[in-house]
């Protein structure tokens, strides 16, 4: 599952990885036409809408991409980088680039490509945007309070909608597709001679109607935790992968017998642990199962044992972890609550039970006083937790 | 160079866009970040200052917080710079683009253009870092994961952009 950094690429490689990942994207932008500044500012001004058809089309082809990358279970969208909100820097900085675009006729990246063939204008902006940088940098004691102000961290714009990832892709498709259509006529109209001039309309139509079938399926399939979630809720699926039981005395005699092929995993809240857990068990939430933040866990070669409450939690759980690709998932018969009931209140003394009962019962005598004082030593331990471990990027501070 | 040869075509933008989505895509894949330019503006300047003046580098939140362990040119995005300049030289010599020249129409006088470049650089260096990044890093990658404050810088650096288009026209036109 990707990305590879930080826990596969070291930072080294990255470096090179960076390194050829700028080379095909410096080609790409040359190739478009993205050195030349007269071209660059033909959006401005409906003569050459070039940057709107490459810039619109690399966005879509990407977020559809990522979109559908995180719907296999192929990309950890929780710790990627995410270009963080900050409402009123955002639009201030946005607006003095815009301005800079118009004057300067380049934006950083294309004034590099600018730069690699010998355009002196756009050395001249490159120069011009270490002396921008230069003057952030000695007014930023006064510009710190402004720039970390209306903060929203890693806000996504169709969270902020209230829709999924693939449902906001659809409509940008749909923006990104009727803008090409209306710049095309816009610029035939200004500029006769422009790009769309010479355009193979059959095969722009075909792409079309293909991004807008993907856009289609984006919003369609539900994304993954929602999906794996409602399977593993579901009934049919848990009956067709019945996940192993253990009783509440197999799981006495584990713990008190210190089996380390055992890994308890508790899955109520953090206060539910924090207030009485069993012995070695780890405070996981099943919406923590996605991210890889437990995979050694979850991935070792113990027999884990999810517990809840009751057993529906616990069983849904247990469904949910070997939907991920882990295995040797278990639960606990009857939860939480039949270990409460069996185990820790020790049955009275009265011997009205058959033999078959006695080694059962003398059993949960011994046992009863050892588990109730080991979870009273864990009273108020406190859940570990593991942050994730997110991607670092972006050219702000 | 081969200046007597005409230079190609530029690609069909569609085709270039969508193989400069693929190449962001495999970005995200492999490194969890996206692309990105004024990020290296950053790296130069804060490893001026550092060298230059050591003791002001050393007051300013900026310069600190951007200077990490090691030297602050062994950055990721240095190095994709590098290579973006790189493959565009190379993009330049296939396609026969190699020349040096000031850019500019008829009409306006070479100086008229650089000194308009300068104040645009300038001032789109100071927004990229006011806006945490630039068409590259805030835009176009933000844009990929879906970003809601890459998505409103774009809309302002358009918005900006086409709102004061009319006033600097006649660079262009």
């Amino acid at each position: 599952m990707g990305p590879f950094v930080p826990d596969i690429i070291t930072d080294e490689l990255n470096l090179i990885i960076g390194f050829l990942i700028g080379m095909a994207f410096g080609f790409v932008l040359e190739q478009a036409g993205f050195s030349s500044s007269k071209k660059l500012t033909g959006l401005f001004y409906g003569t050459d809408f070039t940057v709107l058809r490459v810039f619109f089309t690399a966005g879509v082809t990407a977020m559809s991409g990522v979109t559908l990358l995180s719907t296999l279970g192929m990309l950890d969208t929780k710790i990627i980088f995410i270009h963080p909100t900050f409402l009123y820097a955002a639009l201030l900085g946005g607006a003095v680039m815009g301005l800079g675009f118009v004057m300067g006729g380049y934006c950083p990246g294309t004034a590099f490509c600018g730069a690699a063939i010998g355009k002196i204008d756009a050395i001249v902006f490159v120069l011009g945007g270490i002396v921008g940088v230069f003057l952030f940098g000695e007014a930023y004691p006064y510009l710190s309070e402004f720039y970390r102000s209306s903060a929203f961290g890693d806000l996504t714009i169709h969270s902020l909608l209230g829709m999924s990832a693939g449902q906001f892709g659809l409509i940008l498709i749909g923006i990104a597709v009727s803008a090409f259509i209306a710049v095309g006529r816009l610029e035939r109209w200004i500029n006769p001679h422009g790009p769309a001039s010479s355009f193979p309309t059959v095969s722009h139509k075909m792409a079309a109607v293909a991004i807008l079938l993907v856009g289609v399926v984006l919003a369609i399939v539900p994304e993954r935790t929602e999906r794996l979630n409602r399977i593993a809720a579901s009934e049919t699926y848990q009956r067709q992968h019945p996940v192993k039981r253990m009783t509440a005395d197999e799981i006495a005699f584990r713990i008190l017998d210190k089996d380390p092929a055992l890994q308890l995993i508790d899955i109520r809240s953090p206060e539910a642990f924090a207030k009485q857990s069993l012995p070695g068990a780890l405070n996981i939430r099943p919406d923590e199962f996605f991210s890889k933040q437990w995979d050694d866990i979850l991935r070792s070669r113990k027999t884990k044992v999810f517990l809840a409450d009751n057993e529906t939690p616990a069983t849904t759980a247990a469904a949910l972890a070997s939907l991920l690709g882990y295995q040797r998932v278990a639960i606990l018969e009857g939860g939480l609550s039949h270990f409460a009931k069996t185990i820790l209140e020790a049955p009275s003394a009265e011997s009205n039970q058959d033999n078959a009962n006695q080694d059962e019962r003398r059993f949960r005598l011994r046992a009863a006083p050892l588990l109730t004082k080991m979870i009273s030593e864990r009273n108020n331990l406190q859940p570990a937790k593991r942050p994730v471990k997110k991607v670092l990027g972006g050219c702000g501070i | 160079m081969n200046a007597q040869r005409e230079p190609a075509p530029y690609m069909n933008p569609y085709q270039a866009g969508f193989l400069l989505g693929l190449i962001l895509l495999m970005t995200i894949y492999i490194t969890g970040r996206g692309l990105g330019a004024s990020g290296a503006f950053k790296s130069v300047v804060v490893a001026s200052v550092a060298t230059v003046a050591p003791a002001h580098a050393a007051q300013g939140d900026f310069y600190q917080a951007a200077a990490t362990s090691h030297s602050p040119l062994k950055a990721w995005l240095v190095f994709e710079a590098l290579g973006l300049t790189l493959g565009a030289f190379l993009s330049g010599v296939v396609s026969h683009r190699l020349t040096w020249r000031v850019e500019h129409p008829a009409h306006v006088r070479p100086r008229t253009r650089i000194i308009a470049a300068l104040l645009g650089g300038t001032l789109f260096g100071f927004g990229a870092m006011l806006g945490r990044g630039c068409t590259s890093g805030a835009a176009l990658s933000g844009l990929a994961v879906l970003s809601a404050g890459g998505i409103l810088t774009m809309a302002a650096i358009f918005g900006a952009a086409y709102g004061s288009a009319w006033f600097f026209r006649r660079l262009w036109n």
